[in-house]
């Protein structure tokens, strides 16, 4: 489509100039972009600010606060990066689908037991509490992922063969998941009463940065686990697969042209399922990791809706894995700082803004917008 | 436990799932997939009940939390239909937005106390109905009996009027619609305000007469969501979505109930002997909208009743297909 339309919003007045808007006929340049999404996170924090100070509360110095509690040392730097890591890898998890056009909104119930899974190895028990630490890591990580996999899988398969909405399913399991770990928690590895299994033994902790105090002194206290090494691992295999490999040809075509891609024979049903394995893995890796990172035994409260937020990071690292693991720095330090702010709500609204933001601003990617002098008329 | 108690405490539960839906009907017939039902529903469910505190009138508070739930939906009307945006993405994003603005303006509303809250009654003459009396028509809140009315005018007005036939020609063929003279940019907007209302009325009607109260994201609980597949499963038929959401509302409150006797059908009742089952039985109602989709998907296949045709596409003028 090629020919000019004219914009609804031209003025139509005297002034000589008329606002033109009109289809980008090629894709514009990186910066643009990366621009694009910039100014929509500014605008987005400007929005909340207001609706912060509709709702009573001081939003500059919540901001303040936001910036100084997660970036103001190494101490707190390492905290905000604790709380990036399980982004880093839903975040991932939901590139990975969202590439296909597959609305896998199912992370955080993949986190929940890909946990739920990883807590299997400890508390079932799989392995005895002295087996060496590289072993219960590496166990807990493939139960972990494998448990996610097939949690990611049963709503593929569904797809795929009854051609039920994936955005539906993935949203039930997520609450069915929730309920699925209390079970565990309340009934089968309570501790004392307690809505929480017991602590895992040392040997089945990631290492962190603070375990190596002794040889660097200046780890100390450092919380930063093992999981960010996952986390890079993911992205860059995760880039490979998208952009370095035959099935993630396969995935990116299928995500831009479904119909050319039926007509060059890609296998839709089995990339679905494969696709949203994967995904489900990936989503179940955070949650291995952050059980064995941070918590160190199963519990209610170890999400704060990562699995949502990574939906927010995919899009706005534009479905591109390193993207995804900067981003998710930035969310993680919302987080972390989100939980002392008041209003409670502050961090999903500002997330929900920007997200707004983010999608509406698409429609420069696509359009181009420039005044033109009148000549007709 | 009795099971007139459940069918009756089910047709109230669900009362505010056929809202959504009925609203959700009405803005995918149009072909906008607003995915937002969820927040604009906690939304409602929040400015009715400090609106219902504030003005001490509780059907100002509907009004007020439809009008909320109308308004933000506006935002992803703008950026589907102007912007022509992901419809998908835009409507997460609807949902993440108005869940935020819903627990930060809603924060403190739990300790509130004294809210006017949607009278109950009895309908006479058709409360002395044996057994369908009592279920239907003893005791509900106002809104219940204002849902039965909506599922036959929505039925109506979407097959047996004019406005209904364009709204189902601008959701099916919208060329068509244009080249009639007729906005398909301005019906696609009224009709998502319109969802936006209906989804507003049903969490208003949550928080001000079903299970009164403001419990930040529990309000809803995943009901937005249920009703979105609800929507597939009723193949955008008011009549079947209707039924889906009484049936959910019983599955809803069954789930509560079950866990009171200590017998079941003459036997025990494991899920009072071992509570902890419970979260089993709480777990039902989203597996079962699961099932619900997989039976819709399959009889739509079967019937090759499908989606309307430009659900989830803009619509450009002059631009070729749908």
């Amino acid at each position: 489509m090629s020919e000019t339309t004219t914009s609804k919003f031209s003025s139509g007045g005297r002034f000589p100039y008329k606002l033109k808007i009109e289809p980008r006929l090629n894709n514009p340049a990186n910066w643009f972009s990366t621009l694009l999404s910039f100014l929509a996170v500014v605008l987005a924090l400007l929005v909340g600010a207001g609706i912060i100070a509709l709702a009573g509360g001081e939003p500059w110095r919540a901001y303040a606060h936001i910036a100084r509690s997660s970036f103001g040392s190494v101490g707190v730097f390492s905290d905000t990066m604790v709380k990036a890591i399980p982004l880093m890898l839903t975040g991932l998890a939901c590139t990975l689908a969202f590439r296909m056009r597959l609305w896998n909104i199912g992370a955080e119930g993949q986190f929940f037991v890909g946990a739920w899974g990883a807590s299997l190895v400890v508390l079932a028990p799989i392995l005895p509490a002295e087996t060496p630490k590289w072993l219960f890591v590496l166990v807990m990580a493939v139960v972990g992922m494998t448990v996610g996999a097939i949690y990611g899988f049963v709503p593929g398969f569904l797809k795929a063969k009854f051609n039920v909405n994936e955005i539906i399913s993935t949203l039930m399991l997520n609450y069915i998941a929730v309920e699925w770990n209390n079970y565990f928690i309340y009934a089968r590895w309570s501790e004392g009463g307690f809505q929480m299994s017991k602590v895992f033994p040392k040997n089945a902790w990631l290492p962190r940065l603070a375990d190596y105090a002794k040889a660097v002194p200046e780890f100390r206290g450092l919380t930063m686990h093992f999981g960010l090494v996952f986390a890079v691992v993911a992205a860059i295999v995760l880039w490979l697969i998208l952009y370095k490999s035959q099935w993630g040809y396969e995935i990116r075509l299928l995500g831009d042209n479904p119909t050319a891609a039926e007509y060059a024979g890609i296998p839709i049903g089995r990339n679905i399922m494969l696709v949203m394995a994967l995904s489900g893995a990936l989503a179940g890796l955070a949650g291995m990791s952050e059980i064995t990172g941070v918590v160190h035994r199963l519990q209610g409260a170890i999400s704060p809706g990562y699995g949502f937020t990574a939906i927010i990071i995919a899009w706005l690292a534009k479905l591109n894995p390193f993207g995804v693991l900067l981003v998710s720095i930035l969310f993680g330090a919302l987080i972390l700082a989100g939980r002392e702010i008041q209003p409670s709500g502050v961090p999903t609204m500002i997330q929900g803004v920007i997200m707004v933001f983010l999608i509406a601003s698409d429609f420069f990617m696509r359009y181009r917008i420039y005044f033109a002098r009148r000549t007709e008329e | 436990m009795s099971l007139m108690i459940i069918l009756q405490a089910g047709v109230a539960t669900g009362t505010a799932l056929l809202f959504a839906t009925l609203g959700e009907i009405l803005t995918e017939r149009s072909g906008i997939l607003n995915l937002g039902v969820e927040g604009m529903m906690l939304l409602g469910a929040m400015t009715a009940y400090s609106m219902s505190y504030r003005t001490g009138n509780a059907w100002i508070g509907i009004l007020c939390g439809m009008l909320a739930a109308g308004a933000i939906s506006q935002i992803h009307a703008f950026i589907t239909i102007t912007l022509q945006a992901d419809q998908v993405v835009s409507g997460l994003s609807l949902n993440f937005l108005a869940t935020g603005i819903s627990l930060v303006l809603g924060e403190g509303l739990n300790s509130l106390s004294g809210v006017p809250l949607i009278p109950s009654f009895n309908i006479p003459l058709l409360y002395q109905i044996p057994f369908i009396g009592p279920v239907f028509f003893g005791g509900h809140s106002a809104l219940v009996y204002i849902g039965y009315l909506m599922i036959p005018l929505a039925w109506y007005f979407i097959n047996r009027t004019r406005a209904g036939l364009h709204l189902r020609a601008v959701g099916e063929y919208p060329a068509a619609v244009d080249a009639q003279g007729i906005s398909v940019y301005k019906m696609r907007y009224f009709y998502v305000f319109i969802g936006g209302l209906l989804a507003g009325l049903g969490g208003a009607a949550i928080s001000l007469a079903i299970s009164p109260g403001w419990f930040a994201e529990k309000t809803t609980s995943g009901q937005g969501w249920i009703a979105v597949g609800l929507v597939i499963f009723a193949q955008w038929n008011p009549i079947r979505a209707a039924f889906g959401g009484y049936i959910f509302g019983a599955l809803r409150r069954l789930v509560l109930d079950v866990q009171g006797p200590t017998m079941i059908l003459g036997m025990i009742n494991p899920f009072y002997y071992n509570p902890y089952y419970g979260f089993f039985l709480k777990m039902l109602p989203y597996a079962f909208t699961v099932i619900v989709l997989i039976i819709g998907s399959r009889e739509a296949n079967r019937k090759r009743v499908g989606s309307p045709a430009a659900l989830g596409l803009p619509y450009i003028r002059g631009q070729r297909g749908l």
